[in-house]
C-alpha cells in the first residue's frame, strides 16, 4: 500500500516535472492558442506546419464549432483563445454578430474566391472563408440496389414512399449542417413549400442525429440507405471504400463556408494575425487533402483535390448568409421546424 | 494539548497571511514565465503590499485592517473568550474584504455599474494568485480558530478548521458555480425574465404526454424519468441475481465474477453504445447473420429507448451488484437458521426473512441506477435515435445551432429536481426503518440455501448476460484492430499506431496523436485521486464522529455535487472560474478541482461505511490518553480506514479517467483529456481509433486496479495486527 502510494506520487511528480520542462522550453518565439473546429487529422498538420514556418509555439484545442462558440461566448470577458480556425461558418457569423470576434484585413485576401470575400464583407471583416463544401446526400449503393429503388438525384426523389424510414439527417437544433439544409430548402422552394416538403420527408426519416456528419457514417455502414450531409463528408467515406454514391441534388443546393475568426481580446493578437495570413496561403490550404478533408479551398491558387466534389457540376444557390445566419431568423425557423415538422406523427 | 494549540496555530496562520500579503505574488501568474518574477515586488508578480502602496492598486491595502486586528487580539491580555471573538471578526472582515474587492474589480475595471458610479476611477486587476489564495485560506482558519476559542466543537481547533475548510470549498466549488448557472434560468442580459421562465419550464417539449395518446414522443422529462426507473429496476434485479449467485451458491467462478463486474466501470463512456451498434445495428454482426441465415429483415430497433436501456443496464448492473453483495453477505444467517428451525421451508424463509432484509439494499441499488441513468450522457448521445433525454438536451442547448443558455439552465433545473427527489426519497424511506443485522459479535450460523426456483432463475438470467457482456468486450478489443468494423475485417494495427506511435531517436519520442491527451489524463487523474480521497474521508470522519450544528445540511451539501449532471458542472465551472477573482480555466487545476468535488461523495460514502464498522471506543481511548483529534486521526483512524482509502482512490482515479460531460468544456490545449479526444474521434466517425484508444485505457486501468487489489490483499493481514494492540497501548 505504502509502496503503491509512493510510486503513484512519484509518477505524478515526474509527469508534473515533465510538463513544466516541456512548457519552459517553448517560450522562444511567443505563442498562439488556436481553437480548431475541423477534424483532428487536419488540425494537427496545420499546427505542425505553422510552427515549422514561424517558430511560434501553438497550443491547439480541437472542439466542434458549436462547442467552440459556446466556449468563446463563456470566455468573452477574459478570452483564452487567440484564433478560431475552421468549422462551419454559421457559429462564426453568430460570434461576429455578437461582437465576440475581431475585425482584420489580411494582405493575402486578393486571391480569394468571391464567396470568401463576400462573407468577410457581410460580417464587416470579422470572419473569412477558408473552404467551402456543398450540401447533398449520399445513398448506400448496395442497399438501394437490393430494395430496387431508382437512384435518387433530386431533393424530390427523397420523398419516394419506398424510402420510408430510410433517410437520415441531423437535427437542425443541434447541427449546423442540418440548419444549412433547412435554410437551403427555404431558399429554393420558398418557406411554405419547404415546410411542406420537410413534413413529407419526415415520414421517411429514421433518425434525426445529433451530429451533422453522422448520417454520412451511417450510410457507409448501411445503417441507413440515404444520408444527408455535406458532400465532402460523404467523399471521405467513399475514399475509404464505402459502397456509397454522393449526389448533388438537381434542384440546386446550399453550401457552408468554413471560416476563420480572430477572437476579440486575443492575448497574442500579432501571432493570431500571422496565422490568419498564413492560413489563407495556398501552401497552408493544400494541407487539407492529405488529411482526408475534401472541401474546396478559398484561395484560387490552391490546387483543388481530385476527390473533391466538382463545384462546377453542382448547382449552387446564392445562399443568403446574412439573412439565414442571423440569430432572429434562425430562432424563428427552428421553432417553426420543431412545431411543424419534428412534433408531427409519422 | 488541545488548549494550547489554538493560539499557537493562530499566530502561525496570521504570520503566514501577513507574509503572503507582503511578499508573495498576489495575482495569478502563468507558471514557467512567472517563476522569473519580473518586476517584483511590483508588476504582474507583485505583492499586495507593494502594489497597494506604489502599484496603483490602493484597495489592496484594506486588508491591513483585519491583519492588524488579528495581531492585536493575539497580543492582548483580554480573556480567551473575547480574544476569540476578535479573531472571528478579523477572519470575517478579512474574507469579506478580499472577496468584495475581487468580485467588484475585474479585468476591465468595475464589474458593476453601481460600483463604478459610487467609487469612480478605472481600476483593473487579474484573478487571485498564490498569495491571494493563501491569504484567503489563512483568514478562514483565523475565523475557525476564533470559533474554537469561543468553545465550538469542545474547543477543538482542528475539527472547527476541518469543517470550515470543507464548507468553504464546497461553497466555492459547488454552490457558487452551480448557483451561477442556474440563475441564468431567471436572469438574462435584459434583467429578470420570470414570464419566459414560466413559459419555458412548462413547455410541452419537456412535460408533454403525447406518447400516451398518439405515436408522438413524450416530453423529454418523462422520457428521462421513464428510462431511469426502468434501468434502475432492471439493474437492481440483475444485480441481486448476481449477488445471490456469488454468495449463496457453489458457483465456481466467484472471483472472476467480481473482476468482471469491474469491467464496465472502467470502460470509457459510449464504448458500450458503439459496440451495441456494431453488433445489433442494421449492418451489425448479429443482424447480418440473422438476415443471411433466417432472412430476418434488418431493422433499426437498437436506436432509441431499447438501445439506451441495454447499454445503461450493461454499464450500471455491476454497480448494483457490488452494492448488493455486501448486503446479502451482511444478512445474519442465524435469523434464517431460526426460521428453518421453526420448520419454515426454504421458500418461506427466503420470502419472509431474506428478502425483507434485502429491501434497504435494493432501494439503494435502485436509486444509484436511477441517478446514474439520469446523469448518463455518452450512451444517449450514441444510441439515442429519436428518444431524447435531459442530459443530451442540455448539452445541445449549450453547444447546438440554437444556443439558449436560459433553456439549458431550466432543463438543468428539472434534472437536478429529479435527482434531489430521488435522494430525498432514499433518505425518507430507509431512514425510518431499522435493518441492522450485522452485530459486532461474529455470527456462527450458516446461510440457508436458496430455494431451487430462485437458483434456476438467477442462473437463467445471469449466464446469458455474462456471455453477452463477454462477447461485447471481445468485439471492443477486436474493433480496435481491424480496418473498419462492420465493413472490412482485415486485421490492422493502423488505428493503434495513429494514436500511439513512438519513435526512438536517442530516447522515446511520442508522435502518436493520442499521447498528449493520455499523459494529461494520467497526470490529472493521479493528482486528483489522493486529494479526492482525503477530502472525502475527512468529511466522513466529521459526519460519523463529530457533532456540530448544521450537520444535516453539511451532509446534504457534500452529497449535492453527485446529483448535478456533468454538463451542468462543466458549463458552470467555465462561467464561474473564467474571470477574476477565481480565474482557473485553461489550467490543469480546474480539472483536478472539478474531479475532486464531483467524486468526493463516493469517498464520503466509503468512509462512512467503514467508520461505522470501527468501534468508537478506539478513538475515545486515544482521546482519553491525551491525544488531540489530529493525532487520533493520524495514528488510529487512518490505519483502520485503509480499505476506504483504497476504494475512494480507485474510484476517483477511474472516474477521472472516464468522465466526459463535465470536462468537455474544461479541457484546454495543454490539458486535453482522453475522453474528449475519443468523443472527437467518434464524432468524426473514426470508430477504429476511438475503440483502439478505449481498449488501451481499459487495459491500463485494469492493471492499475489489479495492482490496488493486490495491495488490499496485503493490507488485510496488517489490519488485524494494528487493530489488536491499540486499546492496550
Amino acid at each position: 500500500m505504502n509502496r503503491f502510494m509512493t510510486r503513484s506520487a512519484m509518477g505524478a511528480l515526474a509527469l508534473g516535472a515533465a510538463t513544466l520542462a516541456g512548457s519552459l522550453s517553448a517560450q522562444a518565439q511567443g505563442q498562439l492558442t488556436v481553437y480548431c473546429s475541423v477534424q483532428e487529422e487536419w488540425c494537427r498538420p496545420m499546427v505542425e506546419a505553422f510552427e515549422k514556418d514561424t517558430g511560434i509555439k501553438v497550443s491547439m484545442t480541437r472542439k466542434s464549432s458549436g462547442e467552440t462558440y459556446a466556449q468563446i461566448k463563456a470566455e468573452a470577458s477574459n478570452p483564452k483563445g487567440d484564433i478560431w480556425w475552421g468549422g462551419t461558418g454559421d457559429p462564426h457569423m453568430q460570434a461576429a454578430e455578437e461582437g465576440l470576434t475581431e475585425e482584420y484585413k489580411s494582405p493575402n485576401m486578393a486571391n480569394l474566391q468571391d464567396w470568401a470575400v463576400k462573407q468577410w464583407n457581410q460580417t464587416k471583416g470579422r470572419t473569412i472563408g477558408i473552404y467551402s463544401g456543398a450540401l447533398g446526400f449520399a445513398y448506400n449503393t448496395k442497399l438501394i440496389a437490393s430494395k430496387g429503388i431508382p437512384e435518387p438525384k433530386c431533393w424530390a426523389d427523397l420523398l419516394n414512399p419506398k424510402l420510408k424510414d430510410e433517410v437520415q439527417v441531423a437535427d437542425p437544433n443541434s447541427s449546423g449542417t442540418s440548419y444549412t439544409m433547412l435554410a437551403t430548402l427555404v431558399q429554393i422552394m420558398g418557406e411554405d413549400k419547404a415546410f411542406d416538403y420537410m413534413k413529407k420527408l419526415h415520414k421517411n426519416i429514421n433518425q434525426y442525429t445529433k451530429s451533422g456528419a453522422a448520417p454520412a457514417k451511417a450510410t457507409s455502414l448501411g445503417e441507413t440507405t440515404v444520408g444527408i450531409a455535406f458532400l465532402h463528408d460523404h467523399v471521405t467515406m467513399i475514399v475509404e471504400g464505402a459502397p456509397m454514391k454522393a449526389v448533388a441534388p438537381c434542384e440546386g443546393t446550399g453550401y457552408e463556408i468554413g471560416s476563420m475568426s480572430i477572437i476579440k481580446g486575443a492575448k497574442n493578437l500579432e501571432n493570431a494575425k500571422k496565422w490568419y495570413d498564413w492560413a489563407l496561403t495556398p501552401k497552408a490550404q493544400a494541407l487539407a487533402a492529405p488529411a482526408r478533408s475534401y472541401q474546396v479551398p478559398s484561395n484560387k491558387d490552391t490546387p483543388i483535390p481530385p476527390q473533391a466534389p466538382k463545384m462546377a457540376d453542382i448547382k449552387l444557390i446564392d445562399f443568403d448568409f446574412a439573412k439565414y445566419g442571423s440569430s432572429a431568423e434562425r430562432k424563428r425557423l427552428l421553432a417553426k421546424w420543431d412545431a411543424e415538422v419534428k412534433n408531427q406523427p409519422k | 494539548m488541545k488548549s494550547k494549540t489554538a493560539p499557537d496555530a493562530t499566530l502561525w496562520w496570521l504570520g503566514l497571511a501577513a507574509g503572503a500579503f507582503c511578499l508573495l505574488p498576489w495575482y495569478w501568474i502563468d507558471l514557467p514565465q512567472g517563476l522569473l518574477l519580473a518586476g517584483w515586488p511590483l508588476g504582474a508578480s507583485g505583492s499586495a503590499l507593494a502594489l497597494g502602496l506604489a502599484g496603483g492598486k490602493p484597495w489592496l491595502l484594506l486588508m491591513l485592517a483585519p491583519l492588524l486586528l488579528g495581531f492585536a487580539a493575539l497580543n492582548s491580555r483580554l480573556p480567551r473568550e473575547t480574544r476569540g471573538l476578535v479573531l472571528v471578526w478579523a477572519g470575517v472582515i478579512g474574507l469579506a474584504v478580499i472577496l468584495a474587492q475581487g468580485f467588484l474589480i475585474g479585468h476591465r475595471g468595475w464589474n458593476f455599474a453601481w460600483a463604478a458610479s459610487l467609487f469612480g476611477g478605472a481600476p483593473q486587476q487579474n484573478g487571485f494568485g498564490f498569495a491571494g489564495f493563501l491569504t484567503l485560506f489563512c483568514f478562514l482558519l483565523l475565523l475557525c480558530q476564533g470559533l474554537a476559542m469561543r468553545g465550538f466543537c469542545r474547543g477543538d481547533g482542528f475539527i472547527v478548521s476541518a469543517i470550515g475548510i470543507i464548507v468553504a470549498t464546497i461553497i466555492l466549488f459547488v454552490f457558487f458555480p452551480v448557483g451561477r448557472v442556474l440563475s441564468q434560468s431567471v436572469w438574462g442580459p435584459d434583467g429578470w425574465m420570470l414570464d419566459t421562465f414560466i413559459s419555458k419550464i412548462t413547455d410541452r417539449s419537456i412535460w408533454g404526454l403525447d406518447c400516451l395518446t398518439s405515436s408522438l414522443n413524450c416530453g423529454v422529462a418523462w422520457n428521462t424519468v421513464f428510462l431511469g426507473v426502468f434501468v434502475g429496476v432492471v439493474c437492481t434485479l440483475l444485480g441481486l441475481a448476481f449477488a445471490l449467485i456469488a454468495t449463496r451458491t457453489r458457483f465456481p467462478f466467484k472471483r472472476a465474477l467480481t473482476l468482471f463486474s469491474v469491467l464496465p466501470i472502467i470502460t470509457p463512456p459510449f464504448v458500450i453504445g458503439l459496440a451495441l451498434i456494431l453488433i445489433f445495428g442494421r449492418s451489425g454482426v448479429v443482424s447480418n447473420l440473422l438476415y443471411e441465415w433466417f432472412a430476418i429483415p434488418r431493422s433499426r430497433w437498437i436506436y432509441g429507448f431499447t438501445g439506451i436501456s441495454i447499454a445503461q443496464i450493461l454499464a450500471f448492473t455491476p454497480i448494483s451488484f457490488m452494492m448488493l453483495i455486501g448486503v446479502v453477505q451482511g444478512i445474519a444467517p442465524s435469523l434464517e437458521e431460526a426460521s428453518q428451525t421453526l420448520r419454515a421451508s426454504r421458500w418461506t424463509t427466503f420470502r419472509t426473512i431474506t428478502f425483507p432484509l434485502l429491501r434497504p439494499g435494493l432501494a439503494n441499488a435502485f436509486l444509484v441506477g436511477f441517478i446514474e441513468s439520469l446523469a448518463d450522457f455518452g450512451n444517449p448521445l450514441v444510441l439515442g435515435g429519436n428518444y431524447e433525454v435531459l442530459s443530451t438536451k442540455i448539452f445541445f442547448a449549450v453547444v447546438g445551432s440554437a444556443v439558449d443558455e436560459s433553456r439549458a439552465a431550466i432543463l438543468a433545473l428539472v434534472l437536478l429536481g429529479f435527482t434531489l427527489i430521488a435522494f430525498w426519497a432514499q433518505q425518507a424511506w430507509i431512514g425510518k426503518k431499522v435493518y441492522t443485522t450485522v452485530a459486532g459479535k461474529g455470527d456462527a450460523g450458516l446461510p440457508s440455501p436458496l430455494p431451487r426456483p430462485i437458483v434456476w432463475l438467477c442462473g437463467l438470467v445471469t449466464v446469458p448476460w455474462v456471455i453477452f457482456s463477454i462477447g461485447l468486450y471481445a468485439l471492443i478489443l477486436v474493433g480496435g484492430f481491424v480496418n473498419s468494423l462492420g465493413r472490412d475485417y482485415t486485421p490492422t494495427l493502423k488505428h493503434l499506431t495513429t494514436a500511439f506511435k513512438m519513435n526512438f531517436d536517442g530516447g522515446p519520442i511520442f508522435t502518436g496523436s493520442a499521447w498528449d491527451s493520455l499523459f494529461a489524463t494520467l497526470e490529472v487523474s493521479l493528482l486528483s485521486a489522493p486529494l479526492t480521497a482525503a477530502i472525502g474521508l475527512m468529511t466522513a470522519y466529521l459526519l460519523s464522529r463529530q457533532t456540530f450544528a448544521g450537520k444535516r445540511s453539511f451532509e446534504f451539501g457534500t452529497m449535492l455535487s453527485f446529483a448535478i449532471p456533468g454538463t451542468v458542472i462543466g458549463v458552470s465551472y467555465i462561467l464561474a472560474f473564467n474571470v477574476p477573482p477565481f480565474e482557473l480555466t485553461g489550467t490543469g487545476l480546474i480539472l483536478i478541482i472539478c474531479f475532486m468535488f464531483r467524486n468526493m461523495p463516493v469517498g464520503v460514502r466509503a468512509g462512512l461505511a467503514t467508520l461505522s464498522q470501527i468501534d468508537k471506543s478506539l478513538d475515545e481511548a486515544s482521546l482519553t490518553l491525551g491525544a488531540g483529534s489530529a493525532t487520533t486521526i493520524r495514528r488510529v483512524m487512518l490505519p483502520l480506514l485503509r480499505p476506504a482509502i483504497l476504494a475512494s482512490l480507485v474510484y476517483s482515479f477511474v472516474r477521472a479517467m472516464t468522465s466526459v460531460s463535465a470536462v468537455i468544456f474544461l479541457v484546454s490545449a495543454k490539458y486535453n483529456m482522453a475522453t474528449t479526444y475519443i468523443v472527437g474521434r467518434v464524432e468524426a466517425g473514426e470508430f477504429g481509433i476511438a475503440i483502439a484508444y478505449s481498449a488501451m485505457l481499459i487495459v491500463f486501468m485494469l492493471i492499475v486496479i489489479l495492482l490496488i487489489q493486490l495491495a488490499v490483499g496485503e493490507r488485510r493481514l496488517g489490519r488485524r495486527a494494528i487493530a489488536t494492540p491499540m486499546p492496550t497501548s
